[in-house]
């Protein structure tokens, strides 16, 4: 700042400033106080309560998981960003969420060491090579989920029942299916001593953070209300898979599972809530965020009754990630005063 | 009762408790005066008095044959001493007229007192508002008699008076609503009786209590005008924004117009302005304008002679406290920064901000998060992160299909933007490719 002056000089017109330049910017001169660092830690707060719950469920398996992602998130950000000439930056919370997000992601007690190439794959592949923050096609996290499935697929479905908070390791754990995983191979009979009470609170195995509907819900309520996510994608995307799964179970209900399993069970509500809504990976326009959360939506229950994986969430998310430039481009606002969007 | 608004805006800080309770206070006369002979949006003046010369306050000094063009008058009565280039506070050197007074203040034609304006003809009473050189006093400074002569095949049917102030820290309208609600009724009623109509809306922002009250009070008996409570909402105050909440109606895009829409709106200050000029015959010499901001000891409402300089203004109002981050021409949101403080006072200044660096934003982005906040925001429908993104690229014409010439440059979307990008910056600089690129079109 080119000013030092004393204020005693200034009176009426003849003040040290008359002769000092002063700094010239382009307007608003004035900016509100939401930052990506606080939008960033607002989604880490959100996530608080299903990591706490995973925690509580799963026991120190879970912790161990959740300290390492994040850790390794953090710490390949710090470690790439120099080398790619860039700024270090993981202060702005975006390499921590990414870690949380994939942690809650996988099976509890998984061996370390993939927990930490799950976290280099998300930073490097899913980020840095696109040109960091803000230029990422994919949700990092789900690329590293995917990736850890496809290279350790026994490790990420080998699952333990909630209820073991100080299991020393993770083997002590009795193995156990997921209610979708048992849906799958062994029908549906085997499903149905499942209380849907138990699978909005947690009580199931699965993914750390999937598992608890009632925490994602109560940390989801938190961004809607800073305005950090709107309702349009979770809100398209459950309702789609309702009804998707819904119109299968009326026609054959003794083949399909009812839509309420499907909303509670497995990461669609993880997946609506904190990954179809992660803001670069997801279209700009409200109508444009509809389309997006039913196609998750629906891709998911499709992939569920008719594909090899018991679950579909994280291929349904990366694939409408990969449609999403084609949904803004055809959802573009019709502006002021214009009849369409491109008169 | 629902309040009245459109889609999109923000909510910044009003910082307007700085100076609301402030009375309009008459400035001392000032010594010199600078005045271009640019200061509207259209053809710039040319000077028609010479260096030497005795001018007497109100007599035309500037003029032109253009017909988007306001005479400037002289708005003290003095010596010419110097017409040369002077730093405008619109950012670049304009021819100015520096007039040295002769501490009589006396008027080349005195005003006459309250006329009833409704014995002129409607043509004479637009003659007279040209004659005085009325500008809208919003800060967009468009010749006001060019808005009162629509083609014939776009008939008007509403003329809607802007009182929503909508950028933060200014109060000239608000206080001239509160001590001048008579006389701005009676602006009104010119406009209607000039235009041939019969259907007039004041629109204020429901922040605004006792400006409500009063307007309402002042139009009581005339059964053609009503008082609107808009919903406070940055940018109600903008032309088009203003329009669809008073009206319903939405202005085409570039070059569409209000009057495409049946629609004419003035500020209220003008149409303060308007009543001296047609009631009174006083031509625009002056102007209340709003010296506010942490940088200043104590902010004021000034009715300033026009010429005046920005350090000449900032005195009186106890000069500065701290050290000036930015001094602004107008408001926050869409506010001129200036680079002196020897920048006049011209018809479109409503404001003079000192900011703290406190209250200023810091400069420095980051890149888009696509969060979408923007287009949220934006009150014109656009998606200012994507037109943003092809102007810094230099994609002009993606730009241009984006309907970047749509944009109004009203701010919220940097105001909202988590990553601090400079939105209008980018955009601006897009237009301005983007229009001279047409101005050649149009040459060759």
């Amino acid at each position: 700042m080119p000013i030092s002056h004393d204020i005693s000089q200034s009176i009426s017109g003849t003040d040290a400033l008359d002769f000092t330049l002063l700094t010239v910017t382009a307007s608003p001169h004035i900016r509100g106080d939401v930052t990506v660092a606080r939008i960033m830690y607002s989604v880490l707060l959100a996530l608080l309560p299903a990591t706490v719950a995973g925690v509580y469920l799963f026991g120190l398996g879970a912790l161990q998981v959740i300290l390492v992602a994040v850790f390794g998130a953090v710490a390949t950000e710090a470690l790439v960003q120099p080398l790619l000439g860039k700024k270090i930056s993981v202060q702005d919370g975006s390499a921590a969420v990414t870690g949380l997000l994939l942690a809650l992601t996988l099976p509890p007690g998984l061996p370390w060491w993939m927990v930490l190439t799950g976290s280099f794959v998300a930073i490097v592949l899913g980020k840095a090579v696109y040109g960091g923050l803000g230029n990422n096609p994919f949700n990092p996290a789900l690329i590293a989920r995917v990736v850890l499935l496809v290279s350790w697929p026994v490790h990420l479905t080998r699952w333990q029942n909630p209820g073991y908070l100080f299991a020393r390791h993770a083997q002590d754990a009795i193995s156990a299916a997921t209610p979708l995983g048992m849906l799958k191979s062994e029908g549906l009979a085997s499903i149905g001593h499942l209380r849907l009470l138990d699978l909005f609170f947690g009580y199931r195995a699965g993914c750390i953070g999937e598992v608890s509907i009632v925490a994602l819900l109560i940390g989801v309520s938190y961004l809607l209300w800073k305005g950090y996510v709107t309702w349009h994608i979770p809100v398209s995307c459950l309702v789609t898979a309702f009804l998707a799964s819904g119109f299968f179970w009326i026609m054959k209900p003794g083949q399909y599972a009812n839509p309420i399993f499907h909303i509670l069970s497995g990461g669609l509500v993880l997946g609506a809530c904190f990954m179809a809504t992660d803001m670069v990976t997801s279209p700009i326009t409200s109508k444009g965020m509809l389309i997006f959360g039913a196609g998750i939506g629906l891709f998911t229950i499709i992939i569920r009754l008719f594909g090899g994986y018991p679950e579909g969430t994280s291929f349904a998310i990366l694939i409408m990630n990969a449609v999403c430039p084609l949904i803004d481009k055809y959802t573009m606002p019709k502006g002021f005063g214009r009849r369409s969007a491109h008169a | 009762m629902k309040l009245k608004t459109f889609l999109g805006g923000i909510h910044p800080p009003g910082n307007k408790h700085l100076s609301a309770a402030k009375k309009i206070q008459d400035a001392p006369l000032p010594q010199r005066v600078y005045l271009p002979v640019m200061q509207h949006i259209g053809a710039p003046g040319e000077h028609i008095v010479t260096v030497g010369q005795k001018v007497k306050k109100g007599e035309i000094i500037a003029q032109s044959k253009s017909f988007v063009f306001a005479p400037i008058h002289a708005s003290i009565s003095g010596t010419v001493t110097e017409i040369k280039n002077h730093p405008h506070p619109g950012g670049s050197e304009v021819l100015t007229i520096v007039i040295e007074s002769d501490g009589k203040d006396e008027w080349f034609e005195e005003p006459h007192n309250d006329h009833d304006p409704l014995k002129f003809s409607p043509e004479e009473i637009k003659k007279k508002i040209y004659a005085a050189g009325i500008v809208g006093l919003g800060g967009a400074a468009f010749p006001t008699h060019v808005k009162l002569s629509p083609p014939k095949e776009k008939p008007i049917d509403s003329v809607i008076l802007n009182g929503a102030e909508c950028e933060p820290y200014l109060t000239p309208d608000y206080r001239l609503m509160l001590e001048k609600a008579g006389s701005i009724v009676k602006g009104l009623q010119i406009l209607l009786y000039a235009l041939g109509i019969n259907r007039g809306y004041i629109g204020i922002e429901a922040n605004k209590p006792d400006a409500l009250d009063a307007m309402r009070c002042a139009v009581e008996k005339d059964p053609r005008i009503e008082v609107i409570s808009l919903k406070v909402k940055y940018p109600q105050g903008a032309e088009k924004q203003l329009i669809k909440s008073v009206l319903n109606r939405e202005v085409p895009p570039p070059p569409g117009l209000p009057l495409d829409v049946g629609a004419v709106v003035q500020n209220v200050g003008t149409a303060y302005a308007i009543y001296e000029a047609v009631s009174m015959g006083k031509p625009l010499i002056e102007r209340v304008v709003t010296v506010s901001g942490q940088g200043v000891r104590e902010p004021k409402n000034l009715r300033l002679r026009l010429g005046t300089l920005f350090s000449e203004a900032i005195g009186h109002c106890g000069g500065f406290q701290g050290e000036p981050a930015r001094i602004l021409m107008g408001g926050p949101m869409m506010g001129l920064a200036q680079h002196t403080t020897q920048v006049p006072v011209i018809k479109g200044t409503s404001g003079i901000l000192v900011l703290s660096a406190d209250e200023t934003a810091k400069t420095g982005a980051s890149h888009c998060i696509n969060c979408g906040m923007c287009v949220r925001a934006c009150p014109m429908r656009l998606l200012p992160s994507l037109i943003g993104t092809y102007c810094e690229k230099h994609l002009f014409d993606e730009a241009e299909k984006t309907h970047v010439l749509d944009c109004i440059e009203c701010g919220s979307c940097v105001y909202v933007c988590p990553a601090k990008r400079h939105l209008v910056h980018l955009i601006k600089y897009g237009k301005s490719v983007i229009l001279a690129k047409k101005r050649r079109q149009a040459l060759n």
